[in-house]
């Protein structure tokens, strides 16, 4: 089942064009790199996808789980399913992580006519999926982000995914800021909360380390804001001994 | 403390951003005195809600190690001023969290002279200011520290949110020192919601207007930090949050 479609996508950043002509087709069960040089436009796709102020797009289309993903809002994008994992994730004082993910699931329920989940049922999840990613259930007390090493903000977007459960996460340079043995525990958190048939992840990463952990699928190239190649995992492996410029030439 | 029966005018330093048209009829206001006795300690709470203007002169004097805790919500649809004179004795120790909710054309303020007239008195001043639409928030605060105030421990936390370009909010935060061992700390801002914290958080799957109640909610917080009713008045700034948004 095809769970994203891009196609022949055009985004501007303060009117400077960033994506030209971008296109990705994802299954349910995949996982997809996306790797490129500085400036290709790696995080202007995530940032596009997830509907940021300031992103503007200015042709092509972009389907998700059968909707029009470009005409939804950020936050119906995340109730359709879609999570972005940032590569520089905002801190926000004076609101504790779980009532911040408390919040944002019930809103997310809602919207698909759920019913919210109680403050024990919600407690519970939240400390299954910090188990999953060996984080402290009492990180998630303090307030969002805040005083956060760039490690712990890292582990911390992959228990908000655990617990916000979406269908496809679109991971910006989450491997950056981690240390060897942190870098592990995120793809196998990745890999258990994401891999299965009816969900996908695409990596955005400038390293073939994280790949060690999450083998994806596909590998693709992304340079002038356009996906230039596409390969298997072995691409990355290439792109990691012979740099961009050769391989993408 | 004797008041002029002339209407204040703008080049009063204390009326500079007040609402002179809806304090005339209310004009002259009676000073409400109150005394805190030696080692005693006492809080007074003014919650300003409804389409009443509200405007009131508190003047507080503090005895030797006595302490005092004011807060304020100040919330209501029409003018609000709550303007307050408090003097600390030796080891005296004075509170003020203050909240301002403003969301359609009221002005509502703040105005505090804190006078550390004895050594060793704490004074703590946190105001938070939130205005929407054509709505006017001001802080005036001034701290007079005066000689032989030596051991004074001095501080004003002042900020405002503006929601809308057409709100306004005023703040003048002063210090005025005559001692020599002194501590005072002042940090006044005026901004808007952060606009990479309204994406993450709509990223997440919260609407715009649920995000917007959070981030304010944990802003004007920290002017109940500490009250002895702060559930209380959390829970009614709240409601004028969700009035306003």
């Amino acid at each position: 089942m095809t769970l994203l479609k891009i196609d022949n996508l055009h985004a501007t950043v303060a009117d400077k064009p960033i994506l030209k002509g971008l296109s990705l087709t994802i299954n349910a069960g995949e996982v997809h790199a996306i790797m490129g040089p500085n400036g290709a436009g790696k995080s202007t796709l995530g940032y596009v996808l997830g509907g940021r102020p300031g992103y503007d797009v200015t042709g092509g289309s972009v389907q998700f789980a059968g909707q029009d993903l470009l005409a939804l809002e950020p936050h119906e994008r995340a109730a359709a399913g879609l999570f972005l994992g940032f590569q520089y994730p905002v801190e926000i004082p004076g609101v504790s992580f779980v009532q911040f993910l408390r919040e944002s699931l019930n809103a997310q329920r809602g919207a698909r006519g759920e019913a919210p989940l109680s403050g024990g049922e919600f407690l519970k999840l939240a400390r299954e999926k910090a188990a999953l990613l060996k984080m402290d259930i009492e990180m998630l007390k303090r307030p969002v982000n805040l005083g956060f090493s760039g490690g712990e903000k890292k582990r911390a977007e992959m228990v908000q995914m655990g617990i916000l459960g979406p269908k496809l996460a679109v991971l910006d340079e989450t491997d950056s800021g981690l240390d060897i043995d942190a870098l592990r525990v995120v793809g196998e958190g990745i890999n258990a909360t994401m891999r299965s048939a009816d969900k996908a992840v695409l990596l955005i990463t400038h390293y073939q380390r994280l790949l060690d952990y999450v083998t994806p699928d596909f590998v693709h190239v992304l340079a002038g804001g356009r996906i230039v190649k596409t390969g298997g995992p072995e691409l990355a492996l290439e792109l990691e001994e012979h740099g961009y410029e050769a391989v993408a030439a | 403390m004797s008041q002029a029966l002339a209407l204040p005018t703008r080049k009063d330093e204390a009326f500079r951003y007040a609402d002179l048209a809806a304090l005339a009829p209310l004009w002259p206001v009676s000073v409400e005195r109150i005394d805190v006795s030696a080692g005693e300690s006492k809080a007074l709470q003014i919650v300003h809600s409804g389409s009443a203007p509200l405007v009131r002169e508190l003047a507080i004097v503090l005895a030797a190690g006595a302490s005092f805790d004011l807060r304020i919500l100040n919330a209501g649809d029409a003018y609000g001023r709550i303007a307050v004179r408090a003097e600390l004795g030796a080891g005296a120790s004075f509170t003020l969290g203050a909240a301002q909710l403003g969301g359609n054309g009221q002005t509502l303020e703040v105005v505090s002279e804190v006078t550390h007239a004895g050594p060793d008195a704490v004074s703590r001043q946190v105001v938070r200011s939130v205005a929407g639409n054509k709505a006017v928030v001001n802080y005036l605060g001034k701290v007079l520290v005066r000689k032989g105030a030596d051991g004074t421990d001095g501080s004003q936390s002042v900020r405002a949110m503006l929601l809308d370009r057409t709100a306004t909010a005023n703040a003048k935060p002063e210090l005025e020192i005559h001692a020599d061992d002194v501590k005072c700390a002042h940090g006044c801002a005026v901004g808007e919601l952060d606009a990479q914290a309204l994406f993450y958080m709509a990223q997440r799957g919260l609407p715009p207007e649920l995000a917007k109640r959070l981030m304010l909610q944990a802003f004007v917080a920290e002017a109940f930090t500490g009250a002895a009713d702060e559930e209380a008045l959390l829970a009614a700034a709240l409601k004028a949050l969700e009035d306003m948004l």
